[in-house]
């Protein structure tokens, strides 16, 4: 089990959802990622992405313009 | 029990595409998602820059459409590749620049090669004949069938009943009786068929999907290639075409102006990349300056940008003008009168 972090601040959406879909497709089930975005949208569309494809979000955390997202990798 | 069939769809975002996905998946085949990012797709959130905009409901529309039939999605950036369609489309372009008959056989041989690496079945697509003038003609499905490489696994079920029978349906995987023949400009059999499935609140794209059909938009992108000589882009480019009021003073130099709040703020992630200005007496606008401008250019673009600060009626505006080689210069401006401003220069 590892913890992860992706950076995709400044990039506007799908881009971070995208990203976090290349690196999820890198680790192991259980694993957690941590996704920082600066996006508002990726609020909605990283745990949508979640949701379609089975992986748990953890928490939901924003401080002033910046986004973190930490999920869970699950099995697909 | 063999094991289901299984078949990718391709996911826009919009009505037609989540109907043909659910008419197959109706069938017992399994479904799943795929989205083509290209860099010009309608996204909600690129509206979302503009601070007006915000208050708005938020979503990614080919997850949602996911949402709603329950399949993964797989989404794809396609930016590198997709230069290629937009800049030397075989087939010419649309009314804008949009080149969409190159674009469907570009996205249905990205999903013909991802099907086979994934061991898939069949691809579906939610085109149907006469919907859209130029890509979606009873003589352009074959043609997307066959250039893409797809050919016989290239499913359309809301028109598959006026189109030549597929492999799905000859090896019975689906059933042909269950599919449709649309045909021509109506959106009412698909709503119908929506309001049967229970569907609502679904995306409804006027122009097409993606930013290439919208005339400002593609006269903006026309404007780059001319300006720089070559018809080229960078997705940060295609991004900014998106963004704020654009001014050509000079085929040299083009100004890119915030609105407003939200997009000052997305500009200003751009400042170290161009050099850019702003009165630092009055509020006004972060200014973008792309091209190679002069000193005398830097003189009028800063006349330009004190026209659209608070300070317009001012004798004097003081602008600061920071340029890529890191050098800051202040300048004391008298703003150019609105009607000074020759309409061409808008893009
Ligand atoms: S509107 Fe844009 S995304 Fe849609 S088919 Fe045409 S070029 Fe492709």
């Amino acid at each position: 089990m590892s913890l992860n972090e992706l950076d995709v601040r400044r990039m506007l959406c799908p881009m971070p959802v995208i990203r976090t879909q290349e690196k999820v497709e890198q680790l192991q089930v259980g694993d957690t990622l941590t996704v920082l975005c600066s996006d508002p949208g990726a609020i909605h569309d990283i745990p949508a992405w979640c949701r379609v494809n089975g992986h748990q979000v953890l928490d939901i955390r924003q401080k002033d313009e910046e986004i973190s997202i930490r999920l869970r990798v699950c099995e697909e | 029990m063999s094991e289901a069939r299984k078949a990718v769809a391709l996911i826009s975002g919009g009505l037609d595409s989540l109907l043909a996905a659910k008419v197959v998946q109706q069938q017992g085949i399994h479904v799943e998602g795929i989205n083509f990012y290209t860099g010009f797709c309608v996204e909600g959130h690129t509206h979302a820059i503009r601070k007006k905009d915000q208050a708005k409901p938020k979503r990614n529309n080919a997850l949602w459409v996911a949402e709603q039939l329950g399949i993964k999605l797989h989404i794809i950036d396609i930016i590198e590749e997709y230069k290629d369609v937009v800049i030397n489309p075989k087939h010419g372009y649309g009314a804008n620049l949009n080149p969409c008959l190159d674009c469907k056989v570009f996205m249905v041989h990205k999903a013909r090669q991802w099907i086979e690496s994934k061991g898939f079945d069949f691809i579906i697509t939610g085109e149907v004949i006469g919907q859209r003038p130029m890509s979606q003609r009873k003589e352009t499905m074959p043609v997307v069938a066959r250039e893409s490489g797809a050919a016989d696994l290239l499913l359309r079920p809301l028109c598959a009943k006026n189109l030549a029978l597929t492999k799905p349906e000859l090896e019975g995987w689906v059933d042909r009786d269950g599919l449709y023949g649309f045909e021509g400009r109506s959106r009412k059999p698909q709503m119908a068929l929506a309001a049967s499935f229970g569907f609502e609140d679904y995306a409804q794209p006027a122009g097409g999907c993606c930013f290439l059909t919208d005339r400002q938009y593609s006269h903006k992108l026309a404007d780059l290639w001319t300006a720089r000589g070559e018809r080229r882009y960078e997705l940060d480019d295609i991004m900014l075409l998106k963004v704020g009021r654009h001014i050509r003073p000079c085929p040299n130099f083009k100004m890119i102006i915030g609105r407003e709040d939200g997009e000052n703020k997305f500009l200003h992630g751009y400042r170290k990349q161009y050099t850019h200005m702003l009165a630092t007496s009055h509020n006004g606008p972060l200014v973008l300056i792309d091209g190679e401008p002069s000193q005398d250019d830097l003189d009028l673009a800063a006349q330009i940008t004190a026209r659209f600060s608070q300070g317009r009626d001012a004798d004097k505006v003081d602008i600061e003008v920071h340029t890529l080689d890191g050098a800051r210069q202040s300048l004391q401006v008298r703003p150019m009168a609105g009607e000074l401003i020759p309409r061409d220069w808008y893009l």
